[in-house]
């Protein structure tokens, strides 16, 4: 029975699609290589790879269960032929190679086709192996083990553009790990105050600049980003840029806070703005403007007014994640009712769709959607009212170059394409 | 090649991966609407459409409501605060900002002066008034600041205590900095326990009836399902808490004197059962250390097989019980 889907992410080209779910496993996609004979068709994605990244541990000192559920992935670009990637649950990192395994050598003198040592007295000749080919056989194996070094939950997992080093932040702390040293990492950024009780502030995102080594962002509960450079000094505590909105007086409520807590934060891929998700919108930052952001996008502000009912059934705490097209020209998150929102930053057209079995056949076209905020609901419309918030689309992600996405509906992955002409 | 897409957005074409296919919905648990303005239902904020029809009532009533619902906010917090999730460590973002909802309320109420009346209602309790309002303290521990661990304070604030070995600081611990007593708090709360222990009691007795004495049954369902379904299950558990809890005096009284008759070894099992731990006591694991003794490791290790063996558990004690 497939899980409830927790993380989506495409690798540097494209060709994999690797998705995290609930109980702990990795599902790797691949997309088929474009036939020649089907000229209007791309490649669909297909199972590449399944393994079980993490197991549910027993925390025996805190007498507490660490989930195996995977919260990140985050792909490494590839250099050899085989993919490595890095999963994190909780408390614990894994990098994975998957490789791909399509020859056997056959014809060993010490040992038998099917692994038995032979009797050493029994070869009286020498042959060479030869490689024949076999059915292709993907594997999946931990390379390293990153553990131990969080105290608090892992929200977010970014590989810096070195390629040598990545980061990984929980609750309180960013840590900066190098990819082959495994007991022990540096603690770049620490807002665990010296008496717990003064707490009012934890980190939520965190992401390494996409060109500059030095840099990463991270955000926090109260709706502010701090980028920090690593150069300035060991530990990043104090930040070089703070990105913070002035509140809207008119608009305050006792939810104003939790509504600002930030639950993504994207760098573009051309490392100038950062993209932000708080519980209604999603906002564009300029890195050199810190003041406010450049451009703001509503994403479901008909909740505003149902901020109560959504604090009660804890649905105001969801944390929904945003990204970017290839370009950057586009920007991209979740919503209910397994809407999701598209936005296009250049003609400032929006548009919501559904990922739904009902909604969705293989190939059709999908209708536009609309919710309906108050008088007369039209035709095709949904009411506000009639949104089912069961049904959320928390993860969601781009392809790197193509206009292929992917929604991850509770415990379904839908893959969409653009049609070619 | 394409064009700007977004624009088009017929031009998408959902392709069906295998994975897909798989796709049940855990638990075929129905899908709940979320009901915004059902009648049945007690609506907390109203948004803005209540009948007014009297102009000169208009501001005394805009006003009162408006504090009826603040103080229910407060109810909804503090019991959010409670009520963490036992088994696995609590998010630690969503306290922070249920507690910092929390502490937003008393100042605003405290600068109305409407805190004051709160306090003049329930310090008849006796207690030393202290300089900082403990928001979730109080929830999590007795009046006397023993380091007898409660319930909630083994994930909380004995947890503090030992920063790096047993480092879980979890939000029970954030204090409110306020003047305000927390003997008041301490009050209050009593009395939305008060309010609210008739409906949990009842739920509880169900939850008994009902057998759900573990979590085994709950693994399967969805998180959302749990977390719905959970008020039921957790209040039962919070309430046997006080019972486990050795003689705690002060506004925990009036609670303990509703379960004078309850039979406290249905709490223990049921906490054992689900998971729940008192440092002393032994924990589930323990249990299926006993039961299951394929699975016996000393520190940190994989348990796949807890939820399976807490369902055998789980069986067993109905049995046991005759429930």
């Amino acid at each position: 029975m497939a899980d409830i889907i927790s993380t989506v992410e495409f690798n540097y080209s494209g060709e994999l699609l690797a998705t995290g779910d609930k109980g702990g496993r990795v599902v790797i996609f691949q997309r088929e290589q474009e036939s020649k004979n089907r000229l209007l068709s791309r490649g669909e994605y297909n199972v590449y790879s399944t393994f079980q990244s993490h197991e549910p541990e027993f925390d025996y000192l805190k007498s507490l269960e660490i989930e195996e559920k995977i919260n990140k992935i985050r792909w490494l670009p590839q250099q050899n032929a085989a993919h490595f990637l890095l999963s994190a649950n909780d408390k614990t990192i894994k990098l994975w190679k998957i490789s791909e395994r399509d020859k056997r050598a056959e014809g060993y003198n010490l040992k038998d086709e099917d692994g038995r040592l032979r009797d050493p007295f029994r070869i009286t000749t020498l042959r060479v192996p030869v490689l024949m080919p076999m059915d292709l056989m993907v594997e999946a194996s931990p390379r390293r083990i990153f553990a131990n070094a969080h105290t608090y939950h892992i929200n977010s997992i970014s590989v810096n553009s070195d390629y040598e080093t990545y980061l990984s932040a929980d609750d309180l702390r960013i840590n900066l790990w190098h990819l082959e040293i495994t007991d022990r990492s540096f603690n770049i950024v620490d807002i665990k105050p010296a008496n717990m009780e003064e707490l009012t502030e934890v980190i939520t995102a965190a992401e390494c600049h996409p060109h500059q080594c030095n840099v990463f962002v991270y955000s926090s509960s109260k709706g502010t980003i701090r980028l920090c450079d690593m150069r300035a000094a060991a530990l990043c505590d104090r930040h070089s840029k703070f990105f913070e909105e002035p509140e809207d007086p008119s608009s305050r409520s006792f939810f104003s806070e939790i509504i600002s807590s930030i639950s993504d934060v994207k760098f573009s891929h051309s490392g100038r703005y950062m993209m932000t998700r708080d519980y209604l919108s999603v906002k564009v930052w300029d890195l050199n403007m810190e003041n406010r952001p450049v451009e703001t996008y509503q994403v479901h502000e008909y909740l505003r007014s149902k901020l109560c009912s959504l604090y009660e059934n804890d649905c105001i705490f969801d944390k929904f994640e945003c990204c970017w097209n290839g370009s950057d020209s586009a920007i991209m998150t979740g919503s209910y009712n397994n809407f999701f929102r598209m936005f296009d930053r250049n003609t400032r057209r929006d548009i919501t769709l559904e990922a739904s079995r009902e909604n969705s056949k293989p190939r059709a076209m999908l209708k536009p959607r609309k919710v309906c905020t108050g008088g007369k609901r039209k035709k095709d419309e949904i009411s506000v009212d009639s949104l089912d918030f069961n049904k959320k689309i928390l993860h969601t992600a781009w392809h790197p170059k193509e206009n292929v996405i992917a929604v991850a509906a509770t415990n379904n992955l839908y893959i969409f394409q653009d049609k070619i002409n | 090649m394409a064009s700007i897409f977004v624009v088009s957005a017929e031009r998408f074409i959902p392709l069906f991966p295998r994975l897909a296919c798989q796709g049940v919905l855990l638990g075929c648990h129905p899908c709940f609407r979320l009901n915004m303005f059902s009648k049945g239902t007690k609506r907390k904020f109203s948004d803005g459409d209540e009948e007014i029809s009297d102009e000169s009532l208009v501001g005394a009533r805009v006003a009162s409501s408006y504090s009826l619902q603040r103080q229910s906010l407060l109810d909804m917090s503090l019991i959010k605060l409670q009520l963490c999730h036992m088994l696995v460590e609590p998010n630690l973002c969503r306290s922070v900002l249920i507690a910092n909802t929390v502490r937003q309320i008393q100042e605003e109420m405290t600068h109305d002066g409407s805190w004051h009346m709160v306090a003049e209602a329930f310090c008849s309790a006796g207690q030393s008034p202290s300089e900082r309002l403990v928001a979730t303290e109080v929830l999590c521990r007795s009046r006397e600041q023993d380091a007898e661990p409660k319930l909630f304070s083994v994930i909380s604030y004995e947890g503090c205590r030992e920063e790096e070995v047993v480092a879980d600081e979890t939000l029970c611990s954030v204090s409110v900095s306020d003047t305000v007593s927390n003997v008041c708090l301490a009050g209050r709360i009593g009395q939305c326990w008060e309010k609210s222990e008739l409906s949990g009691v009842e739920r509880d007795e169900e939850a008994l009836e009902d057998s759900r004495l573990g979590s085994g049954e709950d693994e399967e369902i969805d998180t959302k399902d749990r977390a719905s379904t959970e008020s039921p299950k957790t209040i039962g558990q919070v309430f046997g808490t006080f019972e486990i809890k050795n003689g705690s005096p002060g506004p925990d009284s009036a609670l303990e004197e509703l379960f004078s008759d309850v039979d406290t070894s249905y709490y223990d099992l049921d906490t054992m059962l689900t998971g729940m731990q008192s440092a002393p006591k032994m924990g589930p694991y323990d249990i299926l250390d006993s039961l299951a003794p394929s699975h016996s490791s000393p520190s940190i290790v994989s348990t796949p097989n807890c939820r399976s063996d807490l369902n055998e558990l789980d069986h067993i004690m109905e049995i046991i019980v005759g429930s």
